[in-house]
């Protein structure tokens, strides 16, 4: 058997395109269902899981797929806006808790998520490194952002402008690093976390500049009238916040009106819970939306779509199949001299046969177990590939 | 050594009937067929290896009814007793020159690869002058190197008959004395019983006897053997 194989083997070798091809073909034809059907399942495990860790999330109205994607996993497709007011209105009704969230800016690819603390305690995420947000213009890295930035306590991240041609635009803010979360496993870990009020300055809602009521400021000053002062261009705006110019930070118009993405509402029981969903219900400018049912309803998608994909896989696997020993076929039959030598020296019914079908065996069993590695990385890496679709 | 009476074969239903009423051939001997193409030689040589199946008579060689032996009993006995140098050559283009030589250990379990024999087929490497080109594969190799590959590995299991199928007939001059001197030195330090088919004249004077299939006459050694016909 040794030496049947080793024939085999070196036939194999020799011929090492042909059996590259064979391989890769078998490989494909085992991977894409399997892989397909590895990847839906975690997809579907991950999105079902937050989906059901997240109660009720409040946004304006629009498509709930693009609301619920964004406040659980930070998509870069943002939501029509709705604004604090939402919060506050849910914090009114006395049936949930408000957690308001602003998921629009960057820094770099990883998002930058503004909210407040009951954040954190809400998903159970705990600092392992440096310490929480405290004052406004800090940030706390998820694990997996900080490592991908490179950066940890004491370190900066800057937020990318939107556009590199909107001279218009907001101006980027160099925020401090005060801490890294505990790895959650979840999108969590890719997110850079600010206060909102932080993410509205960085908007350009809220900003900071040099005093102009001070003497060393009355270059920048173009008039006054009565207790207006209008700046010049030269008034210099700071793009971070320190402990010296914090104090200078102020934020132009109200409050209730600056925007959110989302609000996620958590209400103490299922009675609550529907209570709020029926406020809701009746026309207006909100929408609630349960993230498992949006879930659901996408799943659902998903696996419609996996069903025609793994039909069309299976249809192409069964012709590549079909190729794959045609090419095999016709390999031994152009090999029949070599057969007939090997018969015409003594060589024995048995090994011959083994011999062949050895090369068939190994082509398939390198396939197979080629397609294997491939699920195993998909199972192992599934879920960073499922998080970089969504963003 | 081979002996073989009343002998007929056709193939299929064709015209062609090889019919040799008595032949013998001695161990240690050395003897060429030669005749026109078409008279048998080749299907005489297949016949006395176990390649094909009498349809009539029997081929007795060292003392085995080879004829008379199931397929599995006749691939056994070549292995195991015949040396076959086929004029194509018939190297497999997938294998090193090593692995060719070492073929029949691979393709058979009645013959035993260990060390000493890689020894052995390394050894006969060198005694042809090939031990040089052991890693390359066959489509590397010139003519003679090719036919001496096919030599090393129809000796390697030292058997004690020898069958070569125009053993020349591809190749120079220079390449035909040296593939020879091989052979005939291989026979004379093993006392191998050598058969060989060939067209070229010009070595016939190489063998102890010469059997002609084209008038069904032995000659070469008077009267040491039966006439073979061929029709």
């Amino acid at each position: 058997m040794r030496d049947t194989l080793y024939l085999a083997l070196r036939y194999l070798a020799f011929h090492r395109v042909k059996t590259a091809i064979l391989v890769a073909a078998i490989t494909l034809i085992v991977f894409l269902p399997v892989g397909l059907r590895v990847i839906v399942n975690q997809s579907s495990q991950q999105l079902t899981a937050r989906a059901e860790a997240t109660p009720l999330v409040i946004g304006a109205k629009g498509s709930p797929t693009e609301l619920t994607l964004n406040t659980l996993y930070f998509s870069s497709d943002v939501p029509a806006r709705t604004t604090h007011a939402a919060a506050a209105e849910v914090t009114e009704t006395g049936l949930a808790h408000a957690i308001p969230m602003y998921v629009r800016f960057r820094v770099r690819d990883r998002p930058i998520v503004g909210t407040t603390l009951e954040y954190f305690e809400f998903r159970g995420l705990r600092i392992v490194e440096g310490r929480q947000l405290a004052i406004l213009g800090e940030a706390v890295l998820g694990s997996r952002a900080a490592k991908r930035l490179g950066v940890g306590p004491g370190d900066y991240v800057i937020s990318s402008p939107e556009s590199v041609f909107d001279i218009a635009g907001v101006y980027p803010l160099r925020m401090p690093v005060v801490g890294v979360l505990e790895f959650s496993d979840s999108a969590d870990d890719d997110a850079v976390f600010v206060d909102v009020k932080t993410a509205w300055v960085i908007e350009g809602l809220g900003h900071g500049h040099q005093d102009l009521s001070r003497p060393e400021a009355a270059a920048g000053v173009l008039r006054r009238e009565g207790n207006v002062v209008v700046g010049n261009a030269s008034v210099m705006q700071f793009n971070e916040i320190t402990p010296d110019n914090i104090d200078s930070f102020h934020f132009h118009g109200e409050l209730s009106d600056f925007p959110l993405t989302a609000v996620i509402a958590v209400p103490p029981d299922q009675r609550s819970s529907a209570l709020l969903q029926g406020r809701y219900q009746s026309a207006g400018l909100s929408q609630i939306v349960n993230p498992t049912e949006v879930m659901d309803e996408l799943l659902d998608t998903i696996l419609t779509v996996e069903k025609f994909v793994i039909a069309g896989a299976v249809t192409v696997g069964l012709a590549t199949l079909a190729t794959t020993f045609l090419v095999f076929a016709l390999s031994l039959r152009l090999r029949s001299r070599e057969r007939e030598t090997l018969f015409k020296i003594g060589g024995s019914r048995t090994a011959v046969a083994t011999v062949m079908t050895s090369e068939i065996v190994v082509v398939l069993a390198a396939g197979v177990l080629l397609a294997l590695c491939l699920t195993f990385l998909t199972q192992r890496y599934g879920d960073v590939i499922i998080r970089a679709l969504i963003r | 050594m081979i002996r073989i009476e009343d002998l007929r074969f056709r193939y299929g239903e064709g015209d062609f009937q090889l019919r040799i009423p008595e032949l013998a051939v001695e161990s240690g001997t050395t003897t060429a067929f030669i005749g026109p193409s078409g008279s048998g030689k080749t299907t005489l040589l297949n016949l006395i290896a176990g390649i094909i199946r009498p349809e009539k008579g029997r081929v007795e060689t060292r003392g085995v009814e080879v004829s008379g032996l199931s397929d599995e009993e006749r691939r056994r006995f070549r292995i195991t007793t015949v040396g076959l140098v086929f004029q194509e050559f018939e190297l497999l283009e997938y294998l090193t020159v090593l692995d060719n030589i070492l073929l029949p250990y691979r393709i058979h379990s009645a013959l035993t690869l260990d060390s000493s024999v890689r020894e052995r087929a390394r050894s006969l490497a060198e005694r042809v002058g090939i031990s040089d080109k052991l890693d390359r594969h066959p489509r590397r190799l010139s003519q003679g190197e090719r036919q001496r590959v096919a030599v090393c590995r129809a000796v390697l299991t030292d058997p004690p008959l020898l069958l070569t199928d125009e053993p020349t007939g591809n190749l120079d001059p220079v390449n035909r004395e040296r593939v020879l001197d091989i052979l005939f030195d291989y026979v004379e330090d093993s006392g191998t019983t050598l058969v060989s088919v060939t067209h070229d004249h010009e070595i016939l004077t190489r063998f102890g006897r010469v059997m002609d299939f084209r008038d069904f006459h032995a000659f070469g050694e008077a009267g040491s053997g039966a006439a073979g016909g061929a029709s």
